[in-house]
């Protein structure tokens, strides 16, 4: 068969353009390949746990012992129930976990624990995470009667209760005894008149630094944030209305003059600047407390068994962090948070998702076992209550602080933490000397917190 | 059908133009040559509509809208231009931080790449040993590279400050300290200057050796073959340098959040609040506020008023600089 030139450059003309057209399809579906796919969800795995399913896990804790200990939380679960195996991941951050939540698919989590609360008001009032209210009913779980209030605080968005809590976390005092004893402090001190003088005495100044610091006051000090040292004051972060109430609140000025006029007693902010950024990274054992640079710190109650690790020569004990002198009859308080886990809104797999996420938040010798091998406090009163406790004296200090009605936490709003983060910028400022009217630059905070609510949604 | 087929155009206001039919055949033929020209372009133009003109026409949309990233956008107006403009306490830091990172480090990167290029150029021995030295910081990968450097002007116990404290200097808080942040990441930039000073390489020994052999004999000292031999060549290579240079300045993102974060000791996944911009907002730039407002305080309206305003902002620099480009290379 022969074919006139017309044809064959009609025909080259379509096989060039094939060739490009099919070049175009080759790239764009290695393009799709790359993406990922959907997630198919499977029958079985809506409504009902009874059909073998493979839940995704992911979690923050990376230290072998934190591993450890969750492994064998999980491994507890699954034999329990032998149905659901659940896939771990660990080391996760919040920004992996909002991008994962956002994406979806079928690499996104179903469970997700973070170790801040501060985006439970983002993930809620999003309904990025699940409200957990129809299936705790379901399972007549009531929580008020499991968890104490201030986790359930941490964990509750106007009503939304979108995650629980997953072990807690309270602040307190961690102090060196031997340095106490060879500065002739008998006791810790329980208000901040009494910590001044102490953290005074135990400086001890060397060749333009320090050899001792008594105490970092600086808010970069590591958990020295606003929030945790707030909470010896025990401050209205918000009115009745849901306005910032900075300005109002007189905890907010107390506490950065306090802090302020604490630095300068111990050589001033420029210099404290300095000797703490000799410090090692906070969470090996290069930390001050550990390596002896400062004689106290506040810190949480997971420092205990990292000081059992990094530095089991250094005699050290607990206490809570001391209050206002006008507030001492609230000595015992402290700040508590914790970790908290939640089940994404997007899961196909939430029967077995809220299975295993009310095991993490309720089972008392799993939680028992976990509060024993990380040091954290347990999050139900069930387990709070349990002898297999830890109760030694430096990691009691942090079930009492727990316990204490005067421990507080912070609100959940509908941008995060965000408010949290405004005030510590502040304070940034306020003790490197930018701010020079408090009283004018805490309306100003108002004024940006309530426009940063009002963008939001709130 | 009959197509209309522009013959004899001539001077704009004189086209005479004269209709005849198109043969089918032609007719066919050029349609040929359009699918498969198109066929061929089509890669570059599903890339453009899908990576350049679907994102920027969604990044305009958002911008008027209230969307977290989990529910439906909500229509809002002006809101998020009025609340990032006018109510917002981070923008105007982050933009002032940003036009300063622009004007110094844009500035001192093109002399600092053409320094050392012209250096690299002239000299007689060891040119191969300079040029790998100073090419090899450019291949360093910012995170590392900037975790390194925090660490090596860490001002308690960083090699430099005892460097600078032997020597009986000052001892500057480098990161820790806003007076000095922006310029430890400009010192940073410079380390890595490889990139320009290679292009910079090239472009010196494009130019055209009977010039400078010319300007000699009409009595050119070296400044004067340099100002008037040397620097028109390069022109278009120091414009390519500041345009691309203001691009990159203004999407500066990793070395400085980076910075930040490794200087306030705050860890990633600690559960600590972090804003970036340590300390006290000296490192905030306006990339950062972009992520930090719209993934992690879920607001991609108002991230998207900024990147718009970003866009908009580049786009007229550039368009500035090509304006004033003919005037600086000496076309007409």
């Amino acid at each position: 068969m022969t074919t006139s030139p017309s044809e064959r450059i009609r025909s080259a003309s379509f096989r060039r353009a094939t060739a490009a057209l099919a070049c175009t399809a080759a790239l764009a579906l290695t393009a799709a390949a790359c993406t990922g796919s959907s997630n198919a969800g499977s029958s079985g795995n809506v409504g009902s746990s009874s059909a073998p399913v493979t839940i995704t896990f992911w979690h923050g804790w990376s230290a072998p012992n934190e591993l450890k200990a969750i492994n064998t939380s999980i491994a507890a679960f699954e034999k329990a129930n032998p149905n659901i195996k659940v896939k771990a991941v660990g080391n996760d951050t919040d920004d992996k976990v909002n991008q994962a939540l956002r994406a979806g698919g079928a690499n996104a989590p179903d469970v997700v624990s973070t170790f801040s609360t501060n985006n439970v008001g983002e993930y809620c009032s999003s309904h990025a995470f699940a409200d957990l209210t129809p299936f705790m009913k379901a399972d007549g779980l009531d929580p008020a009667k499991t968890f104490p209030k201030s986790m359930l605080d941490y964990t509750d968005y106007k009503g939304d209760q979108c995650a629980l809590p997953e072990l807690g976390d309270a602040y307190g005092l961690y102090y060196n005894t031997d340095m106490f004893k060879a500065a002739g402090i008998a006791s810790p001190p329980k208000t901040l008149s009494e910590f001044d003088a102490d953290a005074v005495k135990l400086t001890k100044a060397s060749g333009g630094s320090y050899s001792q610091l008594g105490f970092m006051p600086n808010f970069h000090g590591y958990e020295n944030q606003s929030e945790h040292l707030l909470g010896q004051w025990g401050p209205s972060y918000f009115t009745a209305a849901g306005k910032s109430n900075v300005a109002a609140d007189p905890a907010f000025t107390q506490m950065l003059t306090w802090e302020q006029g604490l630095a300068k007693s111990l050589g001033g902010f420029t210099e404290l600047e300095k000797y703490r950024n000799t410090f090692g990274d906070e969470f090996s054992a290069k930390n001050p407390f550990e390596t002896g640079k400062v004689a106290m710190a506040m810190d949480g109650e997971w420092r205990v068994s990292m000081l059992k690790t990094d530095a089991p020569e250094l005699h050290y004990a607990t206490a809570p962090f001391p209050v206002p002198d006008a507030l001492a009859s609230t000595y015992g308080r402290g700040y508590q948070t914790g970790t908290i886990i939640g089940m994404n809104a997007k899961s196909s797999k939430q029967a077995a998702a809220w299975k295993f996420l009310k095991f993490m938040t309720t089972d008392t010798p799993m939680l028992v076992q976990f509060a024993n091998a990380i040091s954290n406090v347990p999050s139900t009163f069930a387990s709070l209550q349990d002898p297999g406790l830890d109760h030694s004296p430096q990691f009691q200090t942090f079930l009492d602080i727990a316990n204490n009605p005067n421990t507080n936490t912070t609100p959940a709003t509908v941008n995060g933490g965000k408010y949290l983060t405004t005030i510590q910028n502040f304070e940034y400022d306020f003790e490197a000397g930018k701010v020079p009217n408090l009283a004018n630059g805490l309306k100003g905070l108002d004024t940006t917190i309530d426009n940063d609510l009002a963008q939001a949604g709130q | 059908m009959a197509t209309v087929l522009g013959i004899g155009r001539g001077p704009r206001g004189s086209r005479s133009a004269v209709s005849l039919p198109v043969p089918p055949a032609l007719r066919r033929k050029r349609r040929r040559e359009l699918s498969t020209a198109v066929g061929f372009l089509s890669p570059w133009l599903i890339g453009f509509a899908v990576f350049f003109a679907y994102p920027l026409i969604s990044t305009v949309y958002f911008s008027f809208t209230h969307y977290d990233g989990f529910n439906a956008p909500t229509f809002v107006g002006f809101k998020n231009y009025t609340y990032i403009l006018t109510k917002n306490a981070d923008f105007w830091q982050a933009a002032r931080n940003t036009v300063w990172l622009v004007v110094v480090m844009v500035a001192l990167r093109t002399v600092f790449g053409l320094g050392i290029g012209q250096l690299i150029v002239k000299i007689r021995s060891g040119a191969g040993f300079f040029r790998t030295a100073f090419y090899l910081p450019y291949l360093a990968p910012p995170v590392a590279a900037t975790i390194g450097f925090a660490f090596l002007f860490n001002p308690g116990t960083g090699p430099v400050n005892h460097f600078l404290g032997e020597l009986g200097l000052p001892q500057p808080g480098w990161f820790t300290s806003p007076t000095w942040s922006k310029p430890s990441l400009v010192l940073l930039t410079l380390w890595g200057i490889g990139d320009l000073m290679v292009i910079f390489m090239a472009s010196l020994l494009d130019v055209p050796t009977e010039q400078y052999e010319a300007a000699s004999l009409d009595g050119a000292n070296s400044f004067q073959r340099w100002r008037y031999v040397t620097l028109p060549n390069i022109t278009p290579i120091i414009m390519f340098a500041v345009v691309t240079g203001v691009i990159q300045t203004m999407q500066f993102y990793t070395q400085a959040i980076v910075a930040g974060q490794v200087a306030s000791g705050v860890v990633g996944n600690s559960g600590q609040p972090f804003q970036p911009g340590y300390p006290s907002g000296s490192t905030w730039t306006l990339p950062q506020l972009v992520y930090n407002i719209g993934f992690q305080n879920f607001d991609y309206g108002s991230a998207c008023v900024i990147s718009i305003i970003l866009f908009v902002v580049a786009m007229a620099f550039t368009a500035l600089l090509m304006r004033r480009r003919a005037g600086l290379v000496g076309e007409d």
